[in-house]
């Protein structure tokens, strides 16, 4: 701890921050722009000087940048100084010589850190007379508009996009005047987290396309605390709402998670929320007839009777619902018949990484604890396709060595440029085993592509080289061999160990492995860690809460043993060949589906209950890491679409219920039933910590969903009617659908809906809510664990898989998770239907040769469940006899499953 | 007694001459709505939306207005034409709760939002206060006559390339090594 002095007040503050981060931790306002917490300081802006004294003598002072200059013990500065503001007013208008004078038509308006720094600085008026510099635009794919005029040159758009996310193509061009950033030609900005640069840019150069067409502005738009859906990796959101309408989402900081940064499918996968065809209202479908529209009395009399009328009702699941519609749904039809609609496959996966987690001996680090680590094993996972934050995380914890370097130094980890001209090329030992080429490849120190069974026989192998307790691999290649001593022998070197493994590649040998090699590091005194990698937002969570796979399910209704079924959020159609699930619910004479997606589930059930998504309702998940987090209704839908009838699943299956049982629907609230499902589910029994509860209030208010300067509410809805009625209520949250409750910063609060403090309107307004720049938040992170590492080890498993050996004219299916059209709510956003690649069938340049076949030529990939034609892309990495095939995009594709490959005839169509 | 009652009648008989003489002043009362009245140009009277010199809608959809609104009866959404100019694709006023303030029309960056002199919007129906965008919008500049904001904003439109904006030069070429 220092003592510095600023302004003749003295502070304590961490002598290992610079000035401006210590003035920011203490609340004081210092205008920057190059600086960010998560990037350290170049200087390169200038705009945040201030006065230094050299003792209490020094009366003259020179001007210092704050975020250049260590924060020493006795440390005597002014931010107040005239001759500092004077430097830091000029300084702003130099940045602005060139600024377009178009902040009316410019998409960052309202939430511009150059706005907010302009006014900060008391700048308001144009002096310089003579003509402006001009750039062109460049195109920048789907997700990033680009307007190159307004750019400030402070280079915090490229740090980010190369150093921070490894990314190689958008750069700075041409020096002086002329300087540009964009890419070497018009395209789409490959990175998975150019998104961000909406955040990271202070000005409005880059900005939200998708959102673009329907802008609004930050003070229009209503928020809430929201947990992203589309992925595991629980990361926290604020999506914004005008209009009844998902507008755009940000980043919610969570000091454990996510922290600054989201991913493009986090960001941008929102648009099946506002899709047109979502069912509204509820619908009742005689056999292959059309849907009749039902009001909501009479769809829960049919519901109902048809559900009291059957001798047997299977309640289906869903690992992108709620825990408490999914309890719900468990309670309306008894824990017997209820499945998690989860294909067996995954779900003997996800029970054993669940296992793993408790008698690994290695606990579950979070994202912001990944990036400690010192040492990276990546078994089986593509993480920048499967849990692309988690991967940037990593990327982080293998560059993590320069900082190691810098300490060695004393040169402190926020002086950016310096540590990265240190360490050069140091990283961190990383390994990866995937079949084919991942994006972090190029940090890893080694990497072998391979097939699953192969990948989990590397794994076995390194767990024996560390513990020769665990089981011996016989018969593995010298290279093979030797490379799984080189890794034990990383990982042994290291102080913080990473095992990182999961189920994207469906193979329970390949977790087993990455559990022997846990075990292997939990018997050294090492603080490792363990990740799983599960596919979807709430996998952990209903795998938790337990529930028989969606085979059982289909099979019972196929088979006659019941004659019911009630669909919770699921597309069936996505998880099992179409065939087998349209048996199954034939069969069925009931079919009751409840979702907020227009899915071929939906068309084909008898009753359809419109369920309110993530944006209208509330809810808890469990992310990968175990953190059970509660995500809220952003907006009420009926307040600006009366002729609306969505309402929570958990909602509809109490009306469901109560109506089957023939008494009124109870009056619960989410509270009640978040605590009802943490009793009958132990495992569970810590969600209810996951939020504060509906009664919680901050000087003695709701917390506002809209922000203070909300505009339009007395015309918003005058064209339904000039006479406004209250704001919604809202009992289940301690939210309000108003600007009135409190909205202010410097009283802690766990979830905070967005981020404003006076002054700062732009996403940096969070550092006012941490309690020290890209700390924690003051209120405490959101969410609660669940999972934690039992006392015992497990013994160490030895079931090693053969090697695998290709077969002529055969291939090994491996299906590989794909960021953008690889998941299934995301993949219907039009923004990330155009983001998607076209998929291809990727084979091993030998294996394509003996199939007589060149690039781009339609090959047809047949397997006992699944025919697909697609086009043919070479890949080098890819072992012989495998075939990749693109996640999504048919069911009966299965990692591992045998697959005749041929040439489609001529008049085969195109890819589905 | 008799002093109190002389200068009381003295003081009704004067009363009753000057009201009298009243009637033979000018009138200040106009017998409204026979006779229109007079209402100065920078009266704050029924809310427009006006157009540039070129007749383009002046309105970008920047939502001051609706912000600076005290009462909150301004609600506008975007639009976006192909050439990239701003457009309110909804814009509405709630006239029944409008104090006519004139704050919209002072936060307005391009002119496009004037308070004309005008107040004769009574309805017998509120419902009917609630104007739309067809029924704001009209066809000259109002007030002000020259103000083009896509001339001075970099924004580039149709007819209007980067460089060609107010005090702009034309667009750089990055890759030449010139100064």
């Amino acid at each position: 701890m220092a003592t510095i002095e600023v302004d003749g007040r003295r502070y304590t503050v961490d002598e290992r921050d610079n000035l401006l981060q210590a003035c920011l931790t203490l609340g004081l306002d210092l205008p920057y722009f190059c600086w960010h917490p998560a990037m350290g300081s170049v200087g390169a802006c200038r705009q945040c000087a201030v006065t230094q004294y050299r003792d209490a003598d020094d009366t003259q002072g020179a001007l210092v940048m704050a975020c250049m200059t260590p924060a020493a013990d006795g440390t005597r500065i002014s931010i107040a100084d005239d001759q500092a503001r004077a430097f830091r007013a000029n300084v702003i208008e130099w940045l602005m010589i060139h600024h377009p004078h178009d902040c009316p038509v410019c998409e960052e308006g309202g939430h511009c850190h150059l706005q907010d720094m302009t006014v900060m600085t008391g700048h308001h008026r144009r002096r310089y007379r003579f003509a402006k510099r001009t750039h062109r635009n460049q195109y920048l794919g789907p997700f990033i508009g680009h307007e190159m005029n307004r750019c400030i040159t402070c280079y915090r758009c490229v740090r980010f996009y190369r150093d921070y996310t490894g990314g190689d193509d958008l750069g700075a061009f041409g020096a002086g005047d002329n300087i540009y950033f964009g890419r070497h030609r018009e395209g789409t900005l490959a990175s998975p987290f150019a998104g961000n640069l909406t955040e990271v840019c202070p000005t409005g150069v880059f900005t939200d396309r998708t959102h673009a067409e329907r802008y609004t502005r930050k003070w229009d738009l209503q928020f809430a605390p929201s947990i992203c859906h589309q992925c595991a990796v629980g990361c926290n959101t604020s999506p914004g709402e005008r209009y009844g309408e998902i507008r755009r989402i940000e980043n919610r900081y969570h000091g454990e998670v996510n922290r600054f940064f989201l991913c493009d499918r986090g960001r941008f996968g929102h648009g099946y929320v506002n899709r047109d065809d979502r069912p509204r209202r509820p619908e009742w479908r005689e056999r292959a007839g059309k849907a009749r529209v039902l009001e909501v009395d009479e769809a829960l009399e049919r519901g109902g009777e048809a559900l009291s009328r059957a001798r047997r009702v299977i309640g289906i699941g869903s690992p992108r619902a709620s825990l408490e519609s999914n309890h719900q749904l468990c309670e309306l039809v008894g824990e017997a018949n209820f499945s998690t609609g989860i294909a067996e496959r995954e779900q003997a996966c996800l029970a054993r990484m669940q296992r793993l987690n408790r008698d690994a001996g290695l606990p579950t680090p979070t994202l912001r604890d990944i990036e400690a680590h010192d040492a990276v094993l990546v078994l089986g996972e593509d993480l920048i396709e499967s849990a692309a934050r988690l991967g940037l995380a990593v990327r982080q914890a293998v560059l993590g060595r320069r900082e190691a370097l810098a300490a060695e130094r004393d040169i402190p980890a926020w002086n950016a440029e310096a540590v990265m001209t240190l360490a050069q090329d140091a990283r961190h030992p990383m390994f990866i085993a995937y079949p084919t080429a991942t994006e972090l490849d190029a940090l890893a120190e080694q990497c072998l592509h391979r097939a699953p069974d192969d990948i989990a026989r590397l794994g076995f192998a390194v767990a024996h080289a560390i513990d020769p307790a665990a089981p011996a691999v016989e018969g593995l290649d010298e290279a093979t061999k030797a490379l799984a001593e080189r890794i034990a022998e990383a990982l042994l070197a290291a102080q913080r160990p990473l095992v990182i493994s999961g189920g994207s590649l469906e193979s329970p040998a390949l977790l087993e492995a990455a559990g022997n090699v846990a075990r292997a590091l939990a018997g050294w005194e090492r603080r490792g860690g363990l990740t799983l990698v599960r596919r979807e937002a709430n996998s952990t969570g209903v795998a938790l809460l337990g529930g028989r796979p969606l085979e059982w399910a289909l099979d019972a209704l196929g088979g006659g043993e019941a004659d019911a079924v009630v669909v919770l959020e699921n597309d069936l159609y996505q998880r099992l060949p179409g065939e087998r699930v349209a048996r199954a619910l034939a069969a069925a004479g009931t079919v009751i589906a409840l979702d907020h997606q227009r899915t071929a589930t939906w068309e084909a059930a008898r009753l359809g209950l419109p369920a309110a998504s993530f944006a209208e309702s509330d809810g808890t998940l469990v992310s990968l890491e175990g953190r059970a987090q509660r995500f809220y209704a952003v907006y009420e839908p009926r307040y600006l679409r009366p002729e609306t009838r969505l309402h929570p699943s958990w909602r509809w299956l109490q009306a469901l219920q109560a109506s089957r049982e023939r008494r009124a629907v109870p009056d619960v609230t989410l509270d009640a039933l978040t605590r009802a499902c943490a009793r009958r589910h132990p495992a569970l029994a810590g969600i209810v910590e996951a939020s504060p509860g509906a009664e919680t209030r901050v000087c003695g208010l709701k917390l506002a969903r809209q922000p203070p300067r909300y505009s339009g509410r007395t015309a918003l809805r005058a064209d339904l009617d000039v006479s406004e009625p209250p704001p919604p209520p809202d009992p289940d949250t301690p939210f309000t659908f108003s600007m009135e409750g409190y909205a202010g910063f410097d009283r802690p609060h766990r979830e905070v809906p967005f981020a404003w403090a006076p002054g700062w309107n732009s996403p940096q307004a969070w550092n006012k809510f941490t309690d020290e720049v890209g700390g924690h938040l003051r209120g405490g992170d959101p969410g609660a664990r669940l999972l934690a590492p039992a006392a015992g080890l497990g013994g160490h498993v030895d079931a090693i898989p053969p090697s695998f050996t290709p077969e002529a004219g055969e291939w090994r299916l491996v299906v590989l998770p794909r960021l953008f059209g690889g998941e299934e709510t995301s993949s219907r956003a039009a923004a990330i239907q155009a983001r998607s690649p076209i998929p291809a069938l990727r084979l091993a340049p030998a294996d394509a040769r003996r199939l007589d076949a060149a690039a781009g030529d339609r090959l047809v990939v047949e397997t006992a469940l699944a025919r697909i034609t697609l086009a043919l892309h070479f890949d080098a990495t890819l072992p012989d006899g495998l075939a990749g095939v693109p996640a999504g995009l048919a069911p009966g594709l299965m990692t591992g499953d045998a697959a005749r490959v041929t040439l489609a005839p001529r008049d085969e169509g195109g890819a589905p | 007694m008799l002093t109190s009652l002389i200068a009381g009648t003295w003081s009704q008989l004067r009363t009753l001459g000057m009201v009298f003489r009243h009637a033979f002043r000018r009138r200040e009362t106009v017998s409204y709505p026979e006779e229109a009245v007079y209402l100065p140009p920078r009266f704050r009277g029924r809310i427009v939306l006006t157009r540039d010199p070129d007749g383009e809608e002046r309105c970008v959809a920047c939502n001051l207005c609706a912000v600076a609104c005290p009462v909150d009866c301004i609600a506008l959404e975007k639009g976006e034409a192909e050439d990239g100019r701003w457009y309110p694709a909804t814009f509405r006023i709630n006239f029944s709760r409008c104090i006519y303030c004139g704050m919209c029309e002072e936060a307005c960056p391009t002119s496009a939002i004037q308070l004309t002199p005008d107040f004769e919007m009574s309805e017998y129906r509120r419902q009917d206060m609630v104007y739309e965008k067809a029924d704001l919008q009209i066809d000259g500049p109002g007030k002000d006559h020259d103000y083009h904001f896509y001339k001075v904003a970099g924004l580039a439109i149709a007819g209007k390339d980067k460089g060609e904006a107010q005090d702009e030069r034309p667009p750089r070429d990055v890759r030449t090594l010139l100064p």
